[in-house]
């Protein structure tokens, strides 16, 4: 389903990242980056809750504004926990959604919603991870050095929020795909880009479909974590099913590390990966007219330990933005 | 039957360098080893402990060792690069158990440490024992016949 906004814009955004993301390539885009994991904070769920308070407060301290109407953010943590405890401490009504990795753009939809319907004034959207938290909770204690196989990604450390209002300032929403839930009969762990890349090829053509552009309407299709190996199957998939041809696209799990020198494996995935791209790369070549539309297309692996040692296959999901420089 | 989907999932597999890695387990695995026996002889020669003990002094120093380079934060680099060659010998178990730990103290001694300590390493110490007990019994058999 897609649905078109008139009015809606992401006037500011924040971007916080651990040290990893800070030697990768994309560092001198990002609003602040740390050089322990900790964050100063005791563990790593502490930190995770941290980095999105911190990230809160500098869209709010930079679009100069004290209160919003509402908060609406995920994680990857269990309960969605590091997203209640930051909006514990915050005073603003909260919506707390899970849609893995793709919970940023899911979040942007909703947040559209409300805004275009007058609804609400002003939103601020957020996203977190944090690798260690998430290797913790879904594969094995960080300081256990297993090896893994080729195709495994590395879970991307950082925070990224985005105020959503009707002020004409910023990058222009245009419109949002909610996905649909795919089920590509993958049942392999350390393959998330195989498990991902169907869903997303059904939101990209979903969107085109609805809104009745083609490919070539885009300067850009970004797709948020499928790796350098899923980004391959997107292509060869996209251009076999759909017949549509990926020129002008990237992935952002490929962008954020240099995937060549650093130990990433197959590149970044994480709930904060494509927003954190997205924010900061992104946004700067818009704002500088490189780029004027762009389709960030979000891929969430709703992966649970439990139903996989049940042996059972993986859901995925990818939620779809339009982005316009203004 | 593979559907479409799969196929090219298949085709974009990236090889894994097998032989590479098994190279490089059974060189370090051999080096893991060549340190076990020459523990041995230093407790035998120099500390004049009894072959028996020796073996066990050897084991001890050895998951002493693991556990103390874990918890200083680098063993599991050097896990990732020797593979089975650290994995497979007792440092192995020692790691796997130790690192678990190091995860879980935040949570508690008992909640936290007490409960996944062995979350990576008590499936060694069932099918260890469940093994030891198939193939005693294999031998008894074959050792009445």
């Amino acid at each position: 389903m897609t649905i078109k906004y008139n009015n809606v814009y992401i006037n500011e955004t924040s971007t916080i990242t651990g040290p990893y993301e800070a030697s990768g390539p994309l560092k001198k885009y990002f609003d602040k980056t740390y050089e322990d994991l900790y964050f100063k904070a005791k563990t790593w769920e502490q930190a995770e809750i941290k980095l999105i308070n911190e990230s809160i407060d500098m869209v709010k301290s930079k679009s100069n504004i004290k209160d919003v109407d509402i908060l609406i953010g995920g994680d990857l943590l269990n309960q969605i926990v590091a997203s209640s405890y930051a909006s514990s401490k915050i005073d603003s009504s909260f919506i707390g959604i899970y849609a893995a990795c793709s919970t940023s753009t899911l979040g942007l939809i909703l947040g559209a919603n409300f805004i275009e319907n007058k609804l609400a004034k002003n939103i601020i959207t957020f996203t977190s991870s944090h690798n260690n938290g998430a290797e913790k909770q879904y594969r094995y204690p960080v300081e256990y050095g297993g090896p893994k196989p080729k195709t495994t990604t590395f879970t991307t450390t950082g925070a990224a929020s985005a105020l959503l209002s009707k002020n004409k300032k910023g990058i222009k929403l245009e419109s949002g795909t909610i996905g649909k839930v795919i089920d590509s009969k993958t049942t392999n762990v350390f393959h998330m880009g195989a498990v991902m890349a169907k869903a997303a090829a059904d939101t990209i053509y979903t969107h085109l479909k609805d809104t009745n552009r083609t490919i070539d309407y885009y300067d850009l299709v970004l797709t948020g974590d499928l790796g350098i190996y899923g980004k391959e199957i997107l292509k060869e998939y996209m251009k076999e099913k759909y017949d549509i041809n990926l020129k002008n696209y990237n992935d952002t799990g490929t962008m954020i590390f240099d995937v060549e020198n650093q130990p990433v494996y197959a590149g970044a995935s994480g709930p904060a990966c494509a927003p954190l791209v997205t924010y900061s790369y992104i946004f700067n070549q818009m704002k500088n007219k490189k780029l004027k539309k762009v389709l960030l297309v979000a891929t969430g692996a709703l992966m649970n330990p439990t139903m996989t040692n049940q042996k059972l296959t993986i859901p995925a999901i990818a939620h779809a933005v339009s982005l316009e420089a203004i | 039957m593979k559907d479409e989907y799969q196929k090219i999932v298949d085709k974009h597999m990236p090889k894994e360098e097998v032989f590479y890695n098994a190279a490089i387990a059974f060189i370090t695995g051999g080096m893991m080893g060549i340190i076990g026996e020459l523990l041995i002889e230093l407790y035998q020669s120099y500390m004049s402990v009894p072959a028996k003990e020796a073996t066990v002094c050897m084991l001890i120093t050895l998951i002493f060792l693991s556990c103390l380079l874990t918890s200083l934060g680098f063993f599991d680099k050097w896990v990732n690069f020797c593979k089975c060659g650290l994995i497979i010998p007792i440092t192995g178990f020692a790691h796997a158990t130790q690192s678990a730990a190091l995860e879980y103290r935040k949570e508690g001694l008992v909640t936290g440490l007490g409960a996944n300590m062995l979350k990576l390493s008590g499936a060694v110490i069932i099918f260890g024992i469940i093994g030891s007990f198939v193939f005693s019994l294999i031998r008894t058999l074959v050792g009445l016949v």
